[in-house]
């Protein structure tokens, strides 16, 4: 050995600069692992917000933890193709499985005091590929970016009154969705709600055209009106239970999906933006949720409604928030899948 | 001992290089994909499921071209239990190249996630959706992930070692370019 022609280099060098070598390498592994900045908004701490101060819901969702399971079929009527080469906009029915949800971190909410109602849905498109989503009732999101909405969850917690004044202070688009939480009527069904996409997302159509789009879908029956005060008195779980009953006696229920094309300039990164009245929409097919299940053992439990699972034809847009929800869903996923034994199932459909 | 070869067949020594540094891409992707909610996620976890996959792919060719092959020896007058160091070594990082990839299939798999790839290539699902068997291979990808990369860096060190100090040809054995000034390998 060592029958190098150059006089040999220190041992000692060569020592440091291998430790120098390993060490430089972990040194850069630990910060792109965000150890060494505890400032980063990492999915750990946006989940961290959401728990309540009584606790994480433990096997429940981190975030509209409350729900129930329904499955149906997705119409489309074809309309969509113009926009979307996505192979779901093609005349036809494909399958559906979603969750009608509330908003909130407590598994066992009071409807009534839960003022966002969800829905998460997925369709299955041909050959395996999937199309996830996860909608709202309000017409606006609360804030502009994921930082801010991680901000409202921190501020909202605080007991000093003061707190939500310098949030709001901080990020004046919340107004627009406090007074919608204020003033907007109570419905008493999942069946009376629309439910809105809020983030935009880029359709390519099959010329390679792409259009900004968001997209809703909006209730096909006549919603029926109460105050808070008198929700609370149908009981603590009248939702599940009406949609249940609603879908046994009346019959499937329906949502066309509604998609709004952006004029360029429209604000697409910003959802608690509305874009301006008069925006072309297409009407691109019918939800219709044909039966209701329980979440425990239900075929929704399990699924995470990612709005970043996109069929070809549709990707995210430059709005911040499907890839910061991606990232949450995921470990929020991660940790109620683990938690799964404080979450029983009642074992007669699955292990 | 003329049958035996003094290095590594240019194509394993391109295939060790290329997927070393694909795997160092996968280290530093997968930590900072996990640990972020900027608009880089998606496209950092579509990268890091692709060039997984396509590790996958590669580790299976490069362990045929291996079989094939074989491998030039290490030096004689190594101590023998450097020489088991790094036998066991080199076969652990040949376990950890195969078996990651197949714990983060079967973690997005069992949690019923669709696989697709750069280019919608989609990836069949070969396990149902499981809470229980999500969460194992979960554990499993988490923290043999970072096994492999403490055994990438120890492997590092050594092979450092035996370019520095040692400077006992092991290193030409698998440097992509032969390097006249360095040493010759073992005669
Ligand atoms: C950065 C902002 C947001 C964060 C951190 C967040 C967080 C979460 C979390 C942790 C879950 C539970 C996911 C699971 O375990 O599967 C969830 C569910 C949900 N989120 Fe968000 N969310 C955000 C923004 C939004 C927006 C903009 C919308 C609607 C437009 C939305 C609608 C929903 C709905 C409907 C569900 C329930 C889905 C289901 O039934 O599984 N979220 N959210
Ligand atoms: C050489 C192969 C691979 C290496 C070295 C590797 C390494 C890693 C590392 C270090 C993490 C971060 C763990 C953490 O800090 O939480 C990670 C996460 C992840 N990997 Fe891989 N990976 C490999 C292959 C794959 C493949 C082939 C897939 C899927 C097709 C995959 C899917 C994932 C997913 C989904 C996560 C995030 C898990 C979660 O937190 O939910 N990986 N990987
Ligand atoms: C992710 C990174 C790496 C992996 C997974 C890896 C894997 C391997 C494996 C499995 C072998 C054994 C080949 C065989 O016997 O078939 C090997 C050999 C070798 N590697 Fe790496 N390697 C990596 C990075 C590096 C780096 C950065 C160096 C630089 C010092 C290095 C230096 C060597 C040397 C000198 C050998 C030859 C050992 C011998 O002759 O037996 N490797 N590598």
């Amino acid at each position: 050995m060592n029958q190098s022609g150059r006089p040999p280099r220190s041992r000692l060098g060569s020592l440091v600069l291998i430790a120098a070598v390993v060490g430089g390498a972990a040194a850069a592994f630990a910060y792109t692992a965000g150890w060494l900045s505890p400032g980063r908004l990492t999915p750990e701490r946006m989940i961290a917000a959401l728990t309540p101060p009584s606790g994480a819901p433990l096997g429940h969702r981190r975030n509209h933890a409350k729900g129930i399971c329904f499955t149906g079929v997705f119409e489309a009527n074809g309309n969509g193709v113009e926009l979307s080469r996505a192979k779901v906009f093609a005349r036809g029915t494909y399958p559906a499985l979603g969750r009608f949800n509330l908003g909130t971190a407590d598994p066992n909410a009071v409807d009534a005091t839960v003022r966002v109602r969800g829905l998460g849905l997925q369709i299955a498109v041909a050959d395996g590929e999937e199309w996830r989503m996860a909608l709202i009732n309000p017409p606006v999101f609360a804030v502009s970016t994921p930082q801010a909405f991680h901000d409202l969850l921190i501020a909202s917690a605080k007991k000093e009154p003061e707190a939500m004044k310098i949030f709001i202070q901080a990020n004046p688009e919340f107004v627009a969705f406090a007074g919608w939480a204020k003033t907007a009527p109570w419905t008493t069904s999942y069946a009376e709600e629309p439910y809105h996409g809020l983030n935009s997302f880029i359709f390519t159509n099959a010329k390679g055209e792409e259009h900004a789009v968001r997209w809703s879908l909006l209730p096909t029956v006549q919603p029926g009106l109460v105050s808070q005060a008198e929700l609370e008195k149908r009981g603590p779980d009248f939702l599940e239970q009406e949609i249940a009953e609603r879908i046994r006696t009346a019959g499937p229920q329906r949502w066309t999906m509604v998609t709004t094309v952006a004029d360029p300039g429209d604000p697409t990164a910003d959802p608690s933006k509305p874009w301006p009245e008069g925006r072309r929409t297409v009407q691109v097919g019918t939800l219709i949720v044909q039966r209701i299940e329980p979440e425990q053992d239900g075929p929704c439990r399990d699924i995470n409604f990612d709005p970043t699972v996109l069929p070809q034809g549709i990707r995210v847009s430059d709005d911040p928030f499907p890839a910061a929800r991606s990232s949450v869903y995921r470990r929020s996923y991660d940790l109620r899948a683990a938690e799964a034994g404080d979450y029983p199932r009642t074992g007669t459909v699955k292990p | 001992m003329s049958n035996v070869p003094h290095r590594f067949a240019p194509i394993q020594r391109l295939l060790h290089w290329l997927m070393a540094a694909c795997i160092f891409a996968m280290f530093f992707i997968g930590v900072g994909m996990v640990s972020t909610v900027a608009p880089t996620y998606p496209p950092l976890i579509l990268t890091h499921k692709t060039l997984g996959v396509t590790l996958l792919v590669l580790v299976v060719i490069r362990l045929a071209v291996r079989l094939h092959y074989g491998a030039p020896p290490l030096p004689a007058d190594l101590p023998p239990a450097m020489k088991l160091g790094a036998r066991l070594s080199h076969l652990l990082l040949y376990g950890f190249m195969i078996v990651m990839p197949l714990l983060g299939l079967g973690m997005l798999w069992a949690a019923a996630y669709p696989v697709v790839l750069y280019g919608g290539i989609r990836i069949p699902a070969l396990l149902p959706q499981s809470d229980r068997v999500h969460t194992l291979l979960w554990n499993a990808h988490f923290y043999l992930g970072f096994a492999f990369f403490a055994l990438v860096l120890l492997h590092l060190a050594a092979g450092l070692f035996h370019a520095l100090i040692r400077r006992d040809g092991v290193f030409g054995t698998i440097a992509l370019l032969p390097s006249r000034n360095r040493t010759t390998p073992v005669e």
